[in-house]
């Protein structure tokens, strides 16, 4: 009898809990995007299309769609350019210094890539150092980094580093075997290259491309510093949102609309390819990185040192800058640490929200991860395999659009949630968590339910057998997977900006707040103190980890 | 204390689909009991319903007298082995022994002695402080199987515990298991689709089939009087062949190919009449002869020779194939080729109607028929 009443209360704990976690997914998620919704089909109570209308019939709209296609697809193509072969070179041969080579590669692709942005413009801006110093000695104008360019050159340099990532991860996975193999019939170099070493890694290189092209999209932070008069449509949905024309609740709303279906036919091509191209390679031999020497030593390693250096060199340089001594909004020559003193002295509350607000935001993440992951994995039932499916929607949402949401349904009475800590934290739980939860149910598949069971047949009881055994053994995993989610946490623009205020502000946006006043002192310094946490974080996953393959 | 086992009309549905319709079983205080069965017949599934891991959908489960149908897994006072072991990795493989102590919150000293005891009994003592990861497969199965005995359950449940396990490892630790269960004397249910591995540890056998239970009874009783020509066939070798029975005169012949007849005096009553009939010759059953031209004729295709015994394939007239266990002679393999013909032992024999659902000989025990759950 005992027994019974045991089992029925250890039941209901679980039901309260997937309750809990439904109507949180409700309130925070699916009332918001329910709110854009009227909003943007709704006018007084009518139905009506005039939003979208409104969109449509403007060149410069629609042009700014065909410009974010534009300049995603072909900084994807860069990116690629870049990356297949530095990854190739990687696995393949003896590159001096790999090691620290590797930590760079991950360190870019893990940098905000508005700082990128914002490094350039004073490397290759109107009065940029390489711009003036070109011209000082050869009189020459080299041409302008503003718009289309711009734009081309951060995405690229910022994003390939997540191609070498992906492909040399795939490259790992070759056997050695296959190549010795095509050896012995011949074929090698450039050739083996070609006809076999990229079909091999096709698979990885599509979804490298898939997430490239959908970052380079999505992203707002490049094109508003750095886009001027290109358009593209990130930075649409946030001036509809922003102006000041009184109408326009409605129109940033529609425009947010359009915004989500477009990735969300991203995100269904990309899961279409995937399930068409995925077949599972490993390595028993892995590739063994052969010495160079001669003309193509100094090739290789000239190559990749350069684009590596190049995609490093904004940061590199923000951190300079930090340490110049400034006058006003100007560098002036010398050196000192005042960037600083006003930083602290002037956001004052930035670092510790950062802190604060990220913080909270990965605990939170991290707890519901696990547990929607033991509801979906181990108590499949009708509620659970809802939370299941609505934990994936955010993939969909851009992240201005999460913000947008976010602001129409909690601003008014009921719910005040406008200028709060709380409704940053919301935000950031929403953009992040369905990576982790993609992450926790992988990792807690993998774990055997025997081993829960031999605990219960020990005489644990449920959530001690889950905390007890289940948890401990996805530690790794999930502690992994809460660094990169803390530093995309702390990176994250397009969904903070929407949302912050004077008393929320972080680093990330106190970084934007002054690169947009043109006091360039100041916010290298915010920068440098985000790249510094960074790289902290960075350490701590590749000590933590035990491992250098970094995965988002 | 070990308990009796009583299973009244189980019932388990999974969606729609059932896979147990209604099982009833005895199993008795103290015994070695195998669950034996093809791959999917839903072995797994009722020792999971024993265990408390699957849900039941209909009839009564009782531990000597105590209904736990409704009891929580960790009430039940069972040791589960598991065919993967399920070792925490994330423990020592002493903190595995004594975790399910822990759960009792018994005296910490209490907890030591018991574990020293198990470790030393399963031999694993040397390796107290090791993280699994760096133990043999051999090694793990012997922590799991002391983790299950160290709380001193009531029933001991294995699903298939070696087939992890190399050929050598598998009859070694089947050695070991045997030996400890006969030694505690628990009552242990075993899962296993390898018949020589349950005829090597069990006292009975309860041979499954498509979720229902086709014969239980010892190893000896489940080889030579198989209930029916399922359990014939699963268990050990055996060559069928279609023959007819002719009753004349009170006399029971049977009929084989190329007109070999036998008289059987061992038919129950209630089967001597005329019939088609299915009869299970097991390869050591067979007697080859080449000098008297009487028997089932059969052409040699192929002779192994393999030591003690030496396998002869053969086919008969009609084309049925027939294999043939003989004790080796000095003298030279019978070459393929050679016409031979086939005697039977026809007191081993066993022969089954038409459908293969009866045994038409006498010596058939089933303890399926003892309890019939009501
Ligand atoms: N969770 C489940 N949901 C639906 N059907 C299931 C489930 N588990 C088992 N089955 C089905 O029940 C039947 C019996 O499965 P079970 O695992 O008990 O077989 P088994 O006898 O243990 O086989 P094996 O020797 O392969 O382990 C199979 O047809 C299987 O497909
Ligand atoms: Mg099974």
């Amino acid at each position: 009898m005992t027994a019974m009443t045991k089992k029925n209360k250890s039941l209901d704990i679980w039901k309260v809990v997937s309750l809990v976690v439904l109507v949180s997914y409700l309130l925070f998620l699916i009332w918001p995007l329910l709110k854009l919704f009227i909003q943007a089909f709704f006018k007084q109570g009518q139905f009506t299309l005039e939003q979208f209308a409104n969109f449509f019939n403007q060149r410069y709209y629609v042009k700014s769609i065909t410009n974010s296609l534009k300049v995603s697809s072909l900084a994807t193509l860069l990116t690629l350019v870049i990356g297949i072969p530095l990854a190739y070179f990687y696995q393949m041969y003896e590159i001096r210094g790999k090691g620290l080579l590797q930590v760079i590669i991950i360190l870019c692709s893990m940098s905000a890539p508005f700082i990128g942005a914002y490094s350039w413009i004073m490397l290759l801006g109107r009065s940029g150092v390489i711009t003036n110093f070109i011209k000082e000695l050869t009189g020459f104008v080299i041409p302008d980094i503003y718009g289309f360019n711009g734009i081309l050159l951060v995405l690229a340099l910022q994003l390939f580093p997540l191609v070498f990532l992906y492909v040399s991860g795939a490259l790992k996975n070759i056997d050695n075997s296959l190549l010795e193999a095509s050896e012995n019939m011949g074929c090698t170099g450039v050739k083996r290259f070609l006809t076999l070493i990229i079909p091999l890694i096709m698979p990885t290189i599509i979804a490298a491309t898939l997430m490239v092209f959908m970052r380079a999209f999505a992203d707002f932070g490049t094109p508003l510093l750095i886009g001027e008069g290109y358009q593209t449509f990130p930075v649409v949905i946030y001036n509809a949102y922003f102006s000041e024309t009184g109408a326009d609740r409605n129109f940033g709303a529609a425009v947010s609309i359009i915004a989500i279906v477009i990735t969300a036919v991203i995100f269904l091509i990309q899961r279409y390819v995937n399930s068409k191209f995925t077949f599972t390679m490993n390595a028993m031999n892995s590739i063994e990185r052969k010495p160079l020497t001669g003309i193509k030593a100094l090739f290789i390693n000239f190559y990749c040192w350069f684009v590596v250096g190049l995609a490093f060199l904004p940061q590199v340089y923000v951190i300079y800058t930090s340490f110049l001594k400034t006058s006003g909004k100007l560098f002036v020559p010398g050196y000192s640490l005042e960037s600083y003193r006003l930083a602290f002295r002037n956001l004052r509350r930035a670092i510790p929200n950062t802190f604060s607000i990220g913080l909270t935001a990965l605990i939170i993440v991290i707890i519901l991860a696990i547990i929607i992951a033991y509801l979906v994995v181990r108590r499949s039932n009708f509620v659970n395999r809802i939370i299941d499916t609505l934990s994936m929607i955010p993939y969909i949402i851009p992240g201005s659009v999460v913000g947008i949401a976010l602001v129409m349904a909690f601003s008014k009475k009921p719910i005040v949630l406008t200028g709060t800590v709380a409704i940053m934290v919301i935000a950031l739980v929403i953009r992040r968590i369905p990576y982790t939860i993609r992450s926790s149910v992988a990792t807690l598949q993998q774990i055997p339910l025997s081993i829960e069971e031999a605990a219960l047949s020990l005489g644990a009881s449920k959530m001690k057998a889950f905390f007890g055994i289940t948890v401990p053994m996805m530690a790794n995993g999930i502690l992994s997977g809460a660094i990169m989610s803390w530093v995309t946490i702390i990176t994250e623009l397009s969904t903070a900006i929407i949302l912050y205020n004077l008393k929320t502000v972080t680093l990330t946006l106190a970084v934007y707040t002054y690169v947009s006043r043109g006091n360039y002192g100041i916010a290298a310094a915010y920068a440098t103190i985000l790249t510094l946490t960074t790289i902290i974080s960075l350490l701590l996953y590749m000590f933590i980890a035990k491992t250098d393959e970094v995965s988002f | 204390m070990s308990v009796n086992i009583r299973i009244n009309h189980a019932v388990k549905r999974y969606g729609d689909n059932t896979i147990i319709t209604d099982l009833s079983l005895n199993i008795r205080e103290g015994e070695f009991f195998t669950l034996l069965g093809p791959s999917g017949c839903g072995k797994t599934t009722l020792l999971r319903m024993i265990a408390g891991f699957n849900s039941i959908e209909g009839g009564d489960f009782y531990f000597n007298d105590t209904r736990i149908n409704d009891m929580d897994p960790a009430k039940r006072n069972i040791g589960m082995v598991f065919q993967n072991y399920a070792i925490f990795p994330n423990m020592t493989v002493e903190k595995n022994v004594a975790y399910g102590l822990k759960n009792r919150k018994l005296p910490k000293e209490e907890i030591r002695e018991t574990t020293d005891h198990f470790l030393k009994l399963m031999k694993i003592e040397e390796y107290r402080a090791r993280m699994p990861e760096r133990l043999s497969g051999g090694q793990q199965q012997r922590v799991a199987l002391a983790r299950a005995l160290a709380i001193t359950p009531n029933v001991l449940l294995m699903d298939e515990p070696l087939s992890n396990l190399d050929a050598k490892l598998r009859v070694e630790m089947r050695t070991v298991i045997k030996e400890i269960q006969n030694r505690i004397g628990i009552t242990t249910v075993y899962v296993t689709h390898d018949q020589e591995e349950a005829m090597a540890v069990s006292d009975r056998i309860a041979v499954m089939n498509l979720g229902d239970i086709q014969q239980i009874g010892t190893p000896k009783v489940l080889y030579q009087r198989p209930a029916n020509l399922f359990v014939a066939t699963f268990i050990g070798r055996t060559n069928i062949i279609d023959a007819n029975l002719k009753v004349e005169a009170g006399k029971a012949l049977l009929v084989l190919p190329s007109g070999y007849t036998v008289e059987m005096a061992n038919i129950l009553e209630e089967y001597r009449y005329s019939q088609k009939v299915k009869v299970s010759i097991r390869p050591e059953e067979l007697v080859v002869d080449i000098n008297y031209r009487d028997g089932i004729k059969a052409v040699i295709d192929d002779a192994v020779f393999l030591g003690l015994n030496t396998h002869y394939f053969v086919h008969t007239e009609n084309g049925d194939k027939i294999e043939i266990i003989q004790e080796s002679k000095i003298d030279s393999i019978i070459e393929k080729g050679t016409e031979i013909y086939l005697h039977i032992k026809e007191e081993k024999i066993n022969i089954f109607d038409e459908n293969g659902q009866y045994n038409l000989v006498e010596g058939v025990v089933n303890d399926l028929d003892l309890y019939t759950g009501d």
